[in-house]
């Protein structure tokens, strides 16, 4: 848990659209270790899938603007040529994203699409080795009968089925980026899933970061996790920090409106109010101020990500309240949550 | 696939059946179509017409009329009313020009469309794109019969650079053939490619958005290979739709214009002196000619399809 495998330095990317520069993402930092599992959650918009994708450069068009700094094995990868990324994508860094019915092309075999992915960076590997190295690929993440599987097509898999599929190609890689990997899924899959992701991290050592809308998915594998809120981070720290000692009332929040099992169910499930605000203007100060029912009136200053809590250099987030407002503030009927406006 | 076959068949029976009575009828409800004045000629006594009307069959009531029809074009004894030709005997005859006509236009379109097509998506906003767009919307846009005059008019009658039409056997001299057949070949493929890279353009600009094309490039394929095997690969399966269906339609009469400008003495122009003539026989055995290749090209594209697109079964469509 020491080398830093990929370190993201306050990467910004904005996309030039009709109603001006839109702000994705805004100076995110994040390093992962080898071996790790790093969430990233937030809501729809908040960036989490625009940062993952500039990292492996997907982003890249005329009218986006990306700056900062990727680094993967110290060498940089945002200014890379297009032909050095395509040696990093699915060899070192591979992708998996939320929706697995549309993610493989419907008119190649599944086997015929894990062995493009083998032959992309293994020059001079016949096709009937590749195959064979599919195979066990479709063994790896858990598919019943992978020399009979290997022969067919995506539709004849269910989706939990094709997101293994698209887990399998990424086995080359040393670091995995799965991008709401179990949105799509029911929610049994999606526990099959996670586990999947869990086991090839501990077996294998494969790096991962997790993006999520959930906090509850993630807090199956996670070892250290990044809230972000409209393109920043807004606060970060362990798995345990995050859920046990949270600082961020969008955090609260978040945690607030998970369902457990092991408690009372209230009568009905919180929410956060009010929508995320516009990338194209954001608010003065703390982007979350307008949503947050403890903002004060130092809330238009735009707060720094930094330590706040003395002895925890690693807990970091971007709130004006003192750790003991915070932690009355976050009490919300005998448990973590964001105090409900007075209707 | 034995269901299927089955199926085709007789849905290819039903429709010759009906074009074949829709033709007839239409024949029937014409004004100054009455085919016993005709082979008399002008001047012609009512004894004559009458007499003619027997031994022809003309005065027998229309279904008979059509039983007997039916029966010489499928016997391969219909005689031409107003030639007095073996109407089948016509029609083979014309098969080798129209399709030589057909097969060589329709590689060069499908050539030409997939290549337009493919650099316009690719260079989609850029000057290449709307070079090929205005190109291709002007050869959508152009009439056959014009485009062709303008060909003749510069390239045979003041360059003199081509011939002005006619067509030489391919086993006669290829060499030959394919130099009688340049104009015509272009004049017929220009339609098609316009239309042909437009569909396919717009088609390959959605498959860009495609998830599977993003799983491509995460795989670390090059923009080539993510272009080639993933975006124009599922692309092209609309397009093979509309080949079979044009390419039906192009055989079975769609080249009439184009045979008769260059004189090439195929189906199409034996149709189109049918037609001039209100000969009846040589128009319904043309039509069901017709109709039968875009049928049969329509079962081949469904055949294709299923090989093209693994999620179509043949037995589950033809339920």
């Amino acid at each position: 848990m020491s080398e830093k495998l990929l370190a993201v330095r306050d990467l910004s990317v904005s996309f030039a659209t009709e109603g001006g520069l839109l702000s994705a993402v805004d100076r995110v930092c994040l390093d992962l270790a080898a071996g790790e599992v790093l969430a990233i959650v937030g809501e729809s918009g908040a960036g989490k899938s625009v940062t993952a994708q500039t990292i492996i450069g997907l982003t890249r068009s005329p009218n986006a603007r990306i700056e900062g700094s990727v680094r993967l094995h110290g060498a940089e990868l945002l200014d890379a040529s297009e032909a050095d990324l395509q040696k990093v994508r699915g060899k070192q860094i591979a992708m998996v994203f939320q929706d697995p019915m549309t993610s493989l092309n419907p008119v190649y075999r599944v086997g015929d699409q894990i062995v493009e992915a083998i032959r992309a960076h293994r020059e001079g590997m016949g096709n009937a080795e590749a195959r064979g190295l599919a195979v066990e690929m479709l063994s790896a993440v858990g598919i019943p009968e992978p020399q009979r599987r290997v022969d067919d097509y995506p539709h004849q898999f269910s989706g939990g089925m094709r997101q293994r599929v698209m887990i399998a190609m990424a086995l080359e890689s040393s670091v995995l980026i799965a991008d709401e990997p179990t949105t799509a899924l029911d929610v049994t899959i999606q526990a099959q899933i996670l586990d999947l992701l869990g086991r090839l991290n501990r077996e294998r050592g494969l790096a991962t970061i997790l993006i999520a809308h959930d906090l509850g998915v993630v807090a199956r594998i996670a070892d250290r996790v990044l809230v972000m809120y409209a393109g920043r981070v807004v606060e970060e720290g362990t798995l345990d920090e995050i859920f046990y000692d949270p600082q961020h009332p969008y955090t609260w929040g978040l945690l607030g409106s998970l369902t457990r099992l092991d408690r009372p169910r209230p009568h009905r499930l919180p929410q956060i109010p009010g929508t995320p605000p516009s990338l194209l203007s954001l608010p003065r100060g703390c982007a979350f101020r307008p949503r947050c029912p403890h903002a004060f009136g130092r809330c238009t200053e735009p707060p720094g990500l930094e330590a706040r809590l003395p002895d925890v250099p690693g807990h970091r987030d971007r709130c004006w309240l003192s750790p003991e407002q915070k932690r009355e503030l976050r009490q919300v009927e005998g448990r973590i949550g964001l105090e409900e406006p007075a209707a | 696939m034995g269901r299927f076959a089955v199926r085709r068949l007789l849905g290819m029976l039903l429709v010759l059946f009906a074009i074949s009575i829709i033709v007839f009828l239409i024949f029937n409800v014409i004004p100054s179509s009455d085919p016993a004045s005709r082979i008399a000629g002008k001047n012609a006594t009512p004894q004559l017409v009458a007499s003619i009307e027997r031994t022809w069959g003309f005065d027998d009531p229309l279904p008979a009329q059509y039983w007997t029809m039916m029966k010489l074009i499928f016997t391969g004894e219909l005689i031409s009313y107003s030639s007095q030709l073996n109407v089948d005997e016509q029609i083979w005859k014309g098969i080798p020009a129209t399709f030589s006509l057909c097969i060589g236009a329709a590689a060069i379109w499908m050539f030409f469309g997939i290549l337009f097509g493919y650099l316009s998506a690719v260079k989609a906003g850029r000057l290449t794109d709307r070079a090929l767009t205005i190109l291709t919307l002007v050869g959508i846009s152009v009439p056959v019969f014009w485009l062709a005059s303008v060909l003749l008019y510069y390239l045979t009658f003041k360059v003199q650079l081509f011939p002005s039409g006619g067509y030489v056997p391919l086993t006669e001299n290829p060499l030959d053939w394919a130099y009688h057949l340049i104009l015509p070949w272009t004049t017929l493929a220009v339609l098609f490619i316009g239309f042909y890279s437009r569909v396919l353009r717009s088609n390959m600009l959605d498959a860009m958005n495609e998830d599977y094309v993003r799983t491509a490039r995460a795989k670390g394929l090059s923009e080539r290979q993510v272009r080639m095997r993933h975006v124009l690969r599922n692309s092209l399966i609309p397009i093979v739709t509309l080949f079979g269906l044009d390419f039906g339609a192009v055989v079975g009469g769609g080249a009439i214009l184009i045979e008769s400008i260059f004189n090439l003495n195929g189906v199409g122009q034996y149709a189109a002196d049918a037609i001039s003539n209100l000969d009846l026989p040589p128009i319904m055995a043309v039509t069901l000619f017709g109709a039968f290749f875009v049928v049969l090209f329509s079962t081949l594209v469904d055949i294709a399809y299923a090989y093209l697109d693994p999620r179509i079964r043949l037995e589950a469509a033809s339920r």
